[in-house]
């Protein structure tokens, strides 16, 4: 289970940081979505797949 | 087989709260044309799946350049097409060279330092209207001034010029005025904050937007003051309405105010559900797109050059969550569309729902019986097809 998020084309919303604040983080740098941790553990998928669907720029993966 | 389908745009409501009458039969079963008042034809899409298709979708642009503007009764366009810094007029690489920078200024964590700012705000509306008295208008106590305050806080107007920003801000967007007026307005505020812009410039501070736009993008002054009003703009009406809107919702459905008061804690999921319910039942026109190339959505071809609007009805659509067409405080957040979808997504999303959070939880807590002093039908609305809300929200407690 890899969570990833494709950097091209994300806008910075901040929907995987309210979906899954253990998981997600926005860079100080650009706003831009960043992965904390790649490979969660099982308690964490939910909220990741919640990122996945809210994510308005459909960026956000969860390779399963 | 769709030409004969063309039928007006709804917009007339039998209820306050309710969507245009006859509008979920009108647009029932896919994509149909409707025409607007300014006779341009377009497809209106209403299903879940379809506007967050068409919103996500590169081959349908935002551009409005050269064609009427959908959303006015007369064809008149506010907004010059080609206006530097009008971020909702453009799309791909063009757009997200002036959307990147701006995401920053609105990161999760940026919001949530703001939070404390917010609630000050609010507490102290909220004890000006206690010592006034009832009964008292909701919007002008606390939904109208609440936005652009914090809007100006968020942009870093420096304590000297917030009183000239705000009188000003109030002028450009407190009252439906030409378009003469409108022009006047923006051009009056654009003097307002150019010397702060150069301030901020000359001291090479990056803590806040205006700052943040001025040393560390290359964007234009022009640009950057366009952007300063649109984000003004967009702040402004539709917090503030929205903020009155959820009240009355609750007023209406006094079960649902319970789950509220029960739980005030759980202020974040019940904005969420209150979002989606209350954009959903708006219903009508929502946000326009134009097809770039001949796309399929919900089973129809959309050509190229079609316009196309989107009803954000489809926030009640079962495909979304069961019982879509209720509202349900008690549900988890779901994956809405009350801040749209796709790279125009509301950029100020985390901001208003900070505000909103805040505002709603403190109002009822302050004033566990507040409740309104005439029927909410009674009371007056204002519709101009962009914005939706009540004139005014008279409360007792």
């Amino acid at each position: 289970m890899t969570v990833r998020i494709n950097q091209t084309g994300c806008i910075g919303s901040g929907q995987c940081v309210l979906a899954a604040p253990d998981v997600f983080d926005q860079s100080d740098d650009d706003g831009h979505g960043i992965v904390l941790v790649a490979e969660p553990s099982a308690e964490l998928l939910p909220g990741v797949r919640d990122a996945v669907d809210r994510c308005p720029a459909q960026v956000v993966t969860l390779e399963e | 087989m769709t030409e004969a389908a063309v039928c007006p745009v709804h917009h007339e409501r039998d209820h306050p709260l309710h969507p245009p009458a006859g509008f979920a039969e009108a647009v029932a079963g896919g994509p149909v044309k409707m025409i607007w008042p300014n006779g341009v034809e377009a497809w209106m899409v209403s299903s879940y799946a379809g506007v967050r298709q068409v919103l996500s979708d590169s081959r349908f642009s935002t551009r409005k350049g050269g064609q009427p503007e959908m959303r006015t009764d007369d064809g008149d366009e506010v907004l010059d097409p080609d206006q530097p810094g009008n971020i909702n007029g453009i799309d791909g690489a063009e757009h997200m060279r002036l959307r990147r920078p701006l995401s920053r200024g609105f990161m999760v964590k940026r919001m949530n330092e703001l939070r404390p700012r917010i609630q000050q705000i609010v507490d102290e509306h909220l004890d000006v209207m206690e010592a006034e008295g009832a009964p008292a208008d909701l919007v002008a106590s606390l939904c109208l001034p609440l936005p652009s305050l914090v809007i100006a806080e968020l942009l870093g107007v420096p304590p000297e010029h917030q009183e000239l920003f705000q009188v000003t801000a109030g002028d450009l967007f407190g009252k439906n005025g030409s378009k003469d007026e409108y022009l006047a307005h923006a051009t009056k505020l654009a003097e307002v904050l150019t010397p702060i812009v150069e301030e901020k410039r000359a001291a090479g501070t990056n803590d806040d937007m205006i700052g943040l736009m001025a040393n560390d993008t290359d964007f234009s002054m022009e640009e950057l003051i366009f952007l300063c009003i649109g984000l003004l703009a967009a702040g402004h009406e539709t917090t503030s309405n929205f903020l009155g809107l959820f009240t009355l919702h609750l007023f209406e459905k006094p079960d649902q105010l319970e789950v509220l008061r029960r739980d005030p804690s759980r202020a974040d999921v019940v904005v969420e559900e209150l979002m989606r319910y209350t954009v959903g039942s708006l219903g009508g026109p929502g946000l326009t797109r134009r097809a770039t190339e001949d796309v399929e959505v919900d089973g129809v071809l959309i050509k190229a050059g079609d316009w196309v609007s989107l009803s954000l009805m489809a926030n009640l659509d079962e495909a979304l969550c069961p019982g879509a067409e209720q509202l349900d405080l008690e549900r988890d957040a779901v994956s809405h569309l009350g801040f749209g979808f796709g790279p125009h997504q509301c950029l100020g999303a985390n901001l208003a729902r900070a505000e909103l959070q805040i505002g709603l939880r403190t109002l009822f807590e302050r004033f566990p019986n507040l409740r309104p002093a005439v029927p909410v039908t009674e009371m007056s609305y204002r519709n101009d097809m962009i914005t939706y809300g009540a004139a005014e929200i008279p409360v007792v407690w």
